[in-house]
Formats: C-alpha cells, structure tokens, sequence
C-alpha cells in the first residue's frame, strides 16, 4: 500500500510562505479552476488557500523559539471528513492514500470542514465547493514532466527544503527516514485520524566537548611550538619534528 | 461554531413537525387500546397538514444551507457511512409517509393505525439520523454526547405535542387535557435533558489544545500569526464572533422562552381552557427553541480555533 506524505521540519522552516504561494500559483492555474480571492488589494482580503504558515511563539522572554508551522490537509490515514460526506464527493485514493474533493459531486454543505479537527479545508465563496490540498495530484502523476519535478509545488518551492515529500508506507524512502531518524510526529493524535503528514521537531544544536578534545592527545608530552624541521631524507617523527 | 440559520430552522422545524406525527399516532394508539375518546378525523388531516408544512419549510431552509443546492439529489449516495446522507433518504420518506397517514384519515381509508406507525417509526429515524449528524463528531465534544440525542428528540417532541394540544383546542377537541398534559411533561423532561447538557458542557475539558495541535510540548505558546491578515473561511465557519455574555443571555433566554414560560403558559391555557394562550405558548417556544438551536451550534468548540487564535 502507498500513502504519500509530506513530512514538515519545523527545525528548518523559516517561515517564509514560499510554499504558501507557490501552492496558490498552481493550484489556481490548473485545470481543476481558479482558487477565488476577494477583495485581495482591499481592506478585507479574503481567498481560498490549501496551505498557510502560521508563528507561535514557545516559552516566555528570553528563552523563546519562533516556530513556524506550515498547516494544509494532512491526508489522515483515517481521514474523519470522508465517511460524513453524504455525496461521495470527498474520497481517499486506494492506491495513493491522497484525501481528494470531486469538485462536480460535492454540493458544498461543510459538513466535511465540520469534521475536520485541524481546519485544512475551505468552502470557495464563488465555485462554492470544497476544497483542499491534494498534493498536487496533477504534479505528482504527471509523466511529461521529468522525474525530479513530479512533486507537489510547495515541496519544490521551499527554499530550505524543509519540506520532504514521499510514500510513509515505504519504509526506505527519504520521508520515513526522517520520521524514524528525527522523531517525526502527528498532530492531535488523540482523536486518532493517523494523520499521513508528519512533523519533525525543533532540535536545538549544541556542540558537544568532551574534556579530552580540549587537549590534544597526540602530544603526551605536551610540547607545543615549533620543532626542528627534519632534513630532507630523515623521517618525520609526530612530537619530535615539525614540517 | 458559527450558527447558520438554515441549519437552526431546518432542525427546529422538522423537530415540531416529527413531534406532531408521533402525538397523532399516540392520539391513536391510546383511542385504539380505548384509553382515550376519539377525536374527528381532522384533527389528525389538520395535524398532518401542519407536520407537513413544517417539514417542509425545514427542508426548503436546509437548501440555502447547500453552495450547490440542485445537486442535493445526489446526498442520498453515501448513506452506509453518513448520518447526514441517512437524514436525506429519511426526511421525504417521513414526509412521505405523513402525508399518507393525514390523507387515509381524510379518506376513511382502513388500517390508519398502521400507516400511523409506520410514521412514527420513520419519524423516530429521523431524529436519530438529524441528532447523529451532529453527536458522530467525535472532537466537537459538546455535541459527541447521548444527550443530544436525548435532546433533539424531547424538544422536537415537545413542541410538537404543544402544537397538537394547540390544535386540538383551536378544533375545539375532547382531548385538549390529555394531549396538553403530555406536552407539558415532554417540555419538562426536554427542560431536564436541556439542563444535563448545559451541566455536562460546562465541565468538559477540551482534548485538543495547543500543545497537541502543533506538537510542542511546552506550557507556554503564544501564536504571533495565523499566516493572514484578513479573514477566512476557517476564521468565518467555526466562530460565532460574540462574547461570552451574549451567550450567557442566549442561554438564559433559551431557558425562559423555550421551556419554563411555554409551560406556564400551557399550564394557564388548560386551567382556563383558552387557546389563545396555548397559541402564545407554541409561539413563545418556537422562539425559544430557535434560540436553543443557536445556542447549541454557538457553544460547540471546534478544535481548528486553537490555530487561529491572532492575526498577526
């Protein structure tokens, strides 16, 4: 079974929305339709949107992290929004596991959005379906495009490539590395909807000194400086001659 | 939540009008097992009418609740896993079935009691598939509870019975008394249930917080921005945009115009037997009730706020 993922590290985030406004940029470009925007130069901008940054700030003054938390549809593993659908418009993918909309089945009642704990999806005020992330499933599938290309749109944007896209279920691609080698995790896992998306955590980077990389412990007899140059044809001796 | 008034006419309509049907099927039942003088047939024509109409205007409501309201047919589909496609296929077969019920007593047809029962029985379904809707939603925790079950029916059955008993006096029936005592005990017992919810919710300790939601396990987080600075659907669907107060107010108003005046003044319209009074009274309550159904989608906290706390 295949359940493509992202996997988000909050370690290398840096908030910058590059993702935010690529994944605009094609999903308003493609052949599902536009992604309407309201009022978008005015006082009260408003748009359809699959992914959004978001900033918390963790601790109290001076010791704080900035964490930036990049959120769009986290394709549960058990999604809560598909069963509820009374049209069959929201589906999960057998072979891919991606959580999709049919835009011609749904009749927009928002049911789905009500039973989506993490707020991913959005009603578009004028196509007046919902909508949400899908991976960019015109992307990944497309085989016109080079290899290296068939990835979602926010994955190829990010600057820092904090964002890694692959199958969870195999457990040798790059994204399951990261969950088991940099302890990725699920969000509100207690309402056990197995979200497909991961993230990895903030790691604070400390060097590690042991007391015996303070000394060098090539030089037993603690001679630093200079030492009389070896000539030509004689051996080099660590501790006895320099070069 | 942030109430919708298609969904809060859509629930409180049905309700009085599935309340109906059933007070009309006991009416019969009980004349059946000789408990009860019989009423002329149209008090159970008028009553169907009625029921009928209400559903109706609920189900026409429920239509501006859709953003694509002419594909509705196609909500029927997913009824294996979805209470609000169940609530679909369930709502016309009980209106359905009312209308049959109403047109055998117009037309003398033989065997009421069992196109009665049959009613009752679809309307009992429907409560059970409108309540699910809103209970099978297992991190809206003020809702995923048997009280709403509870609740959508006794309210539902309340104002039903207290419309029958309107009805019933306005047709100048024997059975005003009888009806009129069973509308006053449902009320009450819908005051309880109400009141159990109410006690319930106010103790509830939210699962999700923002810990869990971003995955840092630190006491204090504080969001600096929610990612824009102006509104979205997420900021619009799932918030009510009003301060505690005004659902306290909301919530006593409930309290008062939904349930214990309506009993008053049932309890005054039977001692002096004045159908003026039971029509303020059913009046009075399906104020209230809408109140109540505001009050029930306002309260309901969903877990996608705790990302939208600031906007920047």
């Amino acid at each position: 079974m295949t359940q493509l993922a992202l996997v988000i590290d909050l370690n290398v985030c840096v908030g910058c929305h590059a993702c935010v406004t690529s994944c605009k940029e094609w999903n308003t470009s493609g052949e599902a339709g536009f992604m309407s925007d309201d009022k978008p130069y005015d006082r009260d901008p408003t748009g359809t949107f699959f992914n959004r940054v978001q900033t918390f700030e963790v601790g109290e003054f001076p010791n704080t992290q900035t964490v930036h938390f990049p959120k769009s549809c986290l394709h549960c593993e058990d999604p809560p929004c598909v069963p509820v659908c009374p049209t069959g418009a929201s589906y999960k993918r057998p072979e891919d596991g991606i959580v999709l909309v049919d835009y011609d089945k749904c009749i927009g009642c928002k049911y789905c959005s009500w039973a989506c704990p993490y707020g991913v999806r959005e009603l578009d005020e004028h196509q007046k379906v919902m909508k949400k992330c899908t991976l960019c499933v015109d992307r990944i599938t497309d085989t016109k495009l080079p290899e290296a290309e068939r990835k979602p749109a926010c994955v190829l944007a990010c600057p820092t490539s904090a964002r890694l896209y692959g199958d969870i279920h195999d457990e040798e691609s790059v994204v399951s590395k990261a969950i088991r080698e940099a302890a990725g995790y699920t969000l509100m896992p207690e309402w056990g909807t197995q979200p497909a998306n991961h993230y990895l955590p903030r790691r604070k980077t400390e060097m590690r000194i042991h007391e015996d990389e303070l000394e060098r412990a090539d030089n037993p007899l603690k001679i630093d400086g200079r030492k009389p140059k070896p000539g030509l044809r004689d051996p080099s001796l660590d501790d006895v001659t320099s070069w | 939540m942030n109430p919708a008034f298609s969904v809060i006419f859509l629930t409180t309509l049905i309700g009085a009008g599935q309340g109906l049907v059933l007070g009309l099927f006991v009416v019969e039942a009980r004349v059946a097992a000789e408990l009860l003088a019989a009423p002329s047939a149209m008090l159970y024509v008028a009553g169907c009418g009625v029921a009928l109409l209400l559903l109706a205007a609920g189900l026409l409501a429920s239509f501006f609740h859709l953003g694509h309201p002419e594909r509705a047919w196609r909500a029927a589909a997913m009824w294996r896993t979805s209470w609000l496609s169940r609530e679909v296929i369930v709502l016309p077969a009980f209106m359905a079935a009312a209308a049959v019920y109403g047109w055998a007593h117009w037309q003398g047809v033989p065997g009421t009691l069992w196109i009665g029962g049959l009613a009752a029985a679809l309307c009992l379904a429907l409560f059970l598939c409108t309540a699910m809707i809103y209970a099978c939603i297992r991190f809206l925790q003020e809702w995923a509870t048997p009280l709403t079950l509870v609740n959508f029916t006794l309210i539902g059955c309340a104002s039903g019975v207290l419309l029958l008993t309107a009805l019933a006096a306005a047709l100048d029936e024997p059975l005003v008394e009888a009806v009129g005592t069973w509308a006053m005990l449902l009320t009450a017992a819908a005051l309880i249930g109400r009141t159990a919810a109410l006690w319930r919710n106010a103790r509830l300790k939210p699962r999700s917080t923002l810990q869990t939601a971003i995955g840092v396990k630190h006491p204090r987080i504080v969001q600096k921005a929610q990612g824009f600075m102006g509104g979205s659907f997420n900021t619009r669907e799932f918030f009510h945009g009003r301060g505690p107060g005004t659902l306290r107010a909301v919530k006593w108003l409930f309290i008062v115009a939904g349930f214990v005046l309506p009993l008053l003044l049932l309890a005054g319209g039977l001692a002096v037997s004045s159908p003026l009074l039971l029509w303020l009274a059913v009046l009075l309550q399906f104020g209230g009730l809408t109140a109540e159904r505001w009050f029930f989608f306002a309260q309901a906290n969903h877990p996608q706020n705790l990302y939208y706390q600031a906007v920047s």
